[in-house]
């Protein structure tokens, strides 16, 4: 396995943790630079300018939809009725096999919370939202420290650094549903509703929380900033073998030697991860297959194995980076029972507002439940088939029920013949059961 | 389910109230009153939907609606420790069935139950982000990783 040495020049985001890996505290930060991007940007950049840094940046939303950042913050409504303004910072995060904002949030949650600084100063923003799922409690107790020291320092309060600033956080837990994700939903959720997406238009930046023009950022996206301020757009785009800049926090979980997550540039090839960072397949197991980036991206195959790591070569293969946290499937996991497992996950967390989402879902989960038992129907598959298309983008409110289907799509792709060899070959196969009479 | 003999008290209405600040209007605190009077009761009554609407001046409907959304908001009794069982997809890989089955076999109980005794609730939740050290479950507020069928027998001992 690769030792890896970080630097901040090649490991920006978390060249900050200590020899024990512990969380790196406000005196420990300062004694290595932190904060000093922010006082860059609030005692000698305008508020466009820092816009114009990150959008020339190149830097993409590190959520999974990988929309250019700038471009998102220069969508926010200006204007008189436009002088209440909210950053929400999406820490709720709930994609199956992601841990990368609780790694970040855990270990240097100076670093965000100086990320939402420079954000909320480009954005003309007074109050912060950190929106942190319910389970996280270690992590809320670590940024509740950490933004009562930031405050004790100065940089959080009333005219912070006499810059005329007035700047708060509030971490705000939430409640435990995986639709809180979705950025509308979010919004929702924290004016204390049920977290139901919301139609766009308008967005968020126009109409977001209380009605306000309201941006919501990820985790590691904000967490990229404080350095691109520092040390400037090339030497960012340097840090990249790809057209996708920056670096990113990649992973891999699942039946490998060293599960894990690593900062890496964007353009490494997902088996260099593999075999040099997460020690290649355990106990001889042999990889079947794989999900570039949570559990609503499709499967590839080994031999996509070679594609590097950047939103663009992985949708061309037909998936998505997503969070680029990726999971392995071994040769011993039955496919089927695999994605039962995932739309059943999809399933129960469907917000239920329309009726693709919630009927479709618990469909599918009940056909792959008698696929699992071998008491598949003859049309099982072609039903499934429908099913995703019907569930498919476009056709549903917001993208869980896609983002549900993906997997399921690209395993009947892919592993077809483990679908089929679940349909039930008795003589009975085409006789339709009605009420008990045949 | 109701409960006749739940009133707030000053220092949840106290707690409750500290949170307005926080938001441009009361219905947004709605989600951090319930979890704040659950913190101390467990669940929350028909009785405390009720009362939590009052003092925040929605309507219990409103109150209601986001009551029954939340997954960690309980609206039944439950037991003195709640486990969450991590049923996604890392920990489905690493043998999370078998340890649903050990906690349901040694308490007695299926998903979503409590014991008798009270003692236990068992509740699916989503990942716990602790998939490099798969599987993993949630007993109140403390993450077990790297669980085998024997060591969860083991754990439960602790809480019992």
């Amino acid at each position: 396995m690769k030792k890896i040495l970080r630097t901040p020049e090649t490991h920006p985001l978390t060249w900050w943790l200590n020899k024990h890996e512990d969380t790196v505290w406000i005196k420990e930060y300062i004694k290595k630079g932190g904060y000093l991007a922010f006082e860059k940007a609030v005692k000698t950049i305008h508020f466009k300018t820092i816009i114009d840094i990150i959008k020339n940046s190149g830097l993409k939303g590190r959520g999974g939809a990988g929309f250019s950042t700038g471009t998102k913050w220069s969508l926010m409504s200006q204007g008189k009725n436009s002088d209440i303004r909210y950053l929400l910072c999406n820490a709720d995060e709930m994609e199956p096999g992601t841990y990368k904002d609780k790694f970040l949030m855990e270990k240097i949650p100076h670093q965000l919370i100086e990320g939402i600084l420079i954000s909320s100063l480009a954005l003309q923003v007074s109050r912060s939202y950190i929106f942190l799922r319910y389970e996280y409690n270690k992590v809320e107790d670590i940024l509740n420290k950490a933004i009562h020291e930031a405050k004790q320092y100065g940089y959080i309060g009333k005219n912070v650094l006499k810059s005329g600033f007035n700047f708060e956080i509030i971490l705000h837990s939430g409640a435990g549903r995986y639709i809180c994700g979705e950025e509308t939903a979010l919004i929702n959720s924290l004016e204390g509703k049920r977290a139901n997406p919301r139609f766009k238009p308008p967005f968020p930046a126009s109409v977001g929380a209380w009605g306000k023009p309201t941006c919501v950022n990820n985790v590691e996206t904000l967490s990229n900033v404080p350095f691109i301020i520092l040390n400037g757009v090339e030497w960012y785009k340097n840090l990249s073998n790809s057209v996708d800049t920056g670096t990113k926090i990649m992973g891999f979980s699942g039946k490998v030697n060293n599960p894990g997550l690593w900062e890496l540039p964007f353009g490494i090839t997902a088996r260099e991860i593999l075999e040099d960072y997460a020690g290649g397949m355990s106990n001889g197991l042999q990889l079947k297959a794989w999900q570039p980036g949570g559990a609503s991206t499709n499967f590839l195959t080994p031999e996509h194995i070679d594609l590097p790591m950047e939103f663009v070569s992985i949708q061309n293969a037909g998936s998505r980076l997503g969070t680029a946290i990726a999971m392995v499937v071994d040769n011993t996991i039955n496919m089927v029972s695999l994605v039962r497992n995932i739309e059943e996950f999809f399933s129960r967390e469907s917000c239920g507002l329309c009726t693709p989402c919630r009927d479709g879902l618990p469909w599918i989960v009940s056909i792959l439940k008698s696929l699992e038992k071998k008491q598949g129907q003859i049309d099982d598959i072609d039903i499934l088939e429908q099913l995703s298309y019907q569930l498919g983008p476009g056709k549903t409110f917001c993208a869980h029920a896609p983002g549900a289907i993906a997997p399921l799509k690209s395993a009947i792709k892919y592993f077809r013949s483990e679908f089929e060899c679940c349909i039930k070959t008795s003589s009975t196969i085409n006789v339709k059961f009605i009420d008990g009479i045949q | 389910m109701l409960d006749d003999t739940f009133t707030l008290s000053n220092e949840e209405k106290r707690q409750i109230l500290n949170k307005k600040d926080d938001y441009e209007d009361t219905r947004s605190i709605s989600i951090e009153a319930l979890k704040i009077v659950q913190k101390r009761r467990g669940w929350i009554s028909k009785k405390a939907i009720c009362e939590i609407s009052k003092i925040l001046r929605i309507s219990e409907s409103n109150l209601e609606e986001v009551a029954t959304f939340y997954s960690q908001i309980f609206r039944k009794p439950v037991g003195r420790n709640v486990i969450r069982y991590c049923d996604s997809v890392v920990c489905y890989m690493y043998g999370c069935e078998d340890i649903k089955s050990i906690l349901e076999n040694e308490l007695n109980i299926v998903i979503g139950e409590t014991t008798k005794d009270l003692c236990f609730t068992l509740l699916p939740t989503c990942c716990l982000g602790n998939c490099d050290k798969a599987p993993t479950i949630m007993i109140n507020d403390v993450t077990y990783s790297c669980l085998t069928p024997k060591s969860v027998v083991k754990l439960l001992e602790l809480y019992k």
